[in-house]
């Protein structure tokens, strides 16, 4: 299935877009996600960015469905 | 003393007549501002409106925290600073603006770094800590130091085009405690991989824009009006105007914060390095003869693989990131080198950029391992 990804801060220079569509297995958890996006984006891996669906930040065991909106937030430091 | 008892001049009243006349906010919501103590943490991008409009709203007393100068580069962003300010400290060119803005105000200079030895001394005297700093061990200092001090800490961090703000560790009307910095990030991430302001650069505009809406929160934190962003994490892309506000809550596995601690180890700046999985000479001869396979890795140089070597895939360390294809990610693999230095850093190179989770040390490296089967 596919679930649409929308990428934050430092995230989003390393997959080098925005927002993408991004295929996982049916009923894939966010942690499933995590590590499929660590094979795509071998970067992201030791990056510890929050994940949040449909606007709501969900721990890594919440089970992902088709069409998810899926927020990649890495941490920044600016001020 | 209670807010009710605050009282103002005839000055103070024509000064703040636009916002004693809001419906919903009124004398009361004055009174607030005026009784009330900020920390502002960092007078950088973020602190200079932050400064700015709280002092302008009538927050009674502002402290300061910042050991900085003022340099040229600051002026694309810190609009609080002017040219006559270069090189002054920035505690005290905050000051004297604010002195400019609202006389009424009053301004507490700490001419000093946040450590951990004087965090909660200082942070203890406020009512409301707003985290404007520009690196991630002072940001977790910050959380730490409220949440262990019970203060509500008003966030917002910037990176080149974007923005994040919400409102930790805030205490709301049904008394109940909001999530805090850690629950959303429980650590940080390797040192050198999010870049700051210096580094990465920042749109001169982006910490204008969101340290209005930080300033925004302290004024509903201390005030009761409205509904503060406590539980929510309110996101920012000026390029794209991409916003989305998500819903946060408090995680039952983040570790309760009982002390302050060495925040640069903490984020990896320090030398101090971070463990690595490692394994016995015993156990590694134990995986070779189990069935389950695994790979062995050497990163020594080629000539002394030749002089000496134990059948290992030879990668010199120097060339483990342009060789990183060969290193398998579905089976356990074993690095070695002499005595197990160089191996635990190829390790942790290839676990920081490319995020490997199956690598292991061969603790005592080929010289423990000769020597155990001799």
């Amino acid at each position: 299935m596919t679930v649409r990804l929308l990428i934050f801060g430092i995230a989003h220079e390393i997959a080098g877009k925005r927002s993408t569509t991004f295929e996982v297995p049916d009923n894939a958890t966010v942690s499933e996600l995590r590590s499929l996006l660590s094979l795509t984006y071998p970067q992201l891996g030791p990056l510890s960015f929050a994940i949040a669906v449909n606007q709501q930040y969900v721990e890594d065991s919440v089970i992902l469905t088709e069409n998810d909106e899926v927020a990649i937030i890495p941490p920044v430091s600016g001020g | 003393m209670s807010y009710k008892d605050i009282t103002f001049s005839r000055e103070e009243l024509a000064r703040y007549n636009r916002h004693i006349i809001i419906p919903h906010f009124g004398i009361e919501a004055q009174q607030k501002l005026k009784a009330a103590s900020v920390l502002v943490v960092g007078s950088g991008g973020l602190g200079s409106p932050l400064l700015l409009y709280l002092a302008a709203a009538g927050v009674g007393t502002i402290g300061i925290v910042d050991f900085d100068v003022v340099d040229e580069s600051n002026l694309q962003r810190q609009v609080l600073f002017g040219i006559e300010d270069i090189g002054k400290p920035k505690v005290l060119a905050a000051k004297a603006r604010i002195g400019n803005l609202n006389p009424h105000v009053n301004v507490v200079t700490h001419n000093v770094q946040l450590t951990s030895k004087n965090a909660l001394e200082i942070i203890e005297k406020y009512d409301v800590v707003a985290d404007g700093t520009d690196n991630f061990p002072t940001r977790y200092l910050v959380n730490d130091a409220c949440v262990l001090a019970g203060k509500p800490n008003v966030y917002a961090s910037i990176f080149q085009f974007e923005g994040q703000v919400s409102v930790f560790n805030f205490t709301g009307n049904d008394g109940e405690k909001g999530p805090q910095y850690r629950d959303l990030f429980p650590v940080p991430p390797p040192p050198g991989l999010v870049p700051n302001c210096a580094e990465g650069g920042v749109l001169g505009v982006l910490p204008g824009i969101i340290g209005t809406l930080q300033a925004n929160e302290v004024l509903k934190v201390i005030t009761g009006v409205g509904e503060t962003l406590s539980g929510r994490f309110f996101v920012f892309d000026a390029l794209s105007f991409d916003t989305r506000t998500l819903k946060i809550t408090k995680r039952p596995n983040t570790p309760a914060i009982t002390e302050l601690i060495d925040y640069e180890q903490f984020c990896g700046v320090k030398a101090a390095e971070r463990k690595i999985k490692e394994i016995s000479v015993e156990e590694f001869i134990e995986w070779l003869q189990a069935p389950e396979q695994i790979q062995v890795i050497d990163v020594r140089e080629p000539e002394e693989y030749r002089e000496v070597n134990i059948g290992a895939l030879l990668i010199p360390l120097a060339s483990v990131s342009a060789q990183k294809e060969k290193i398998l990610r579905d089976k356990k693999v074993v690095f070695h080198c002499k005595m197990g230095g160089r191996s635990a850093k190829a390790i942790r190179e290839l676990e920081d950029q490319f995020g490997f989770d199956n690598l292991y040390n061969l603790r005592g490296g080929i010289t423990a391992y000769l020597e155990r089967l001799s």
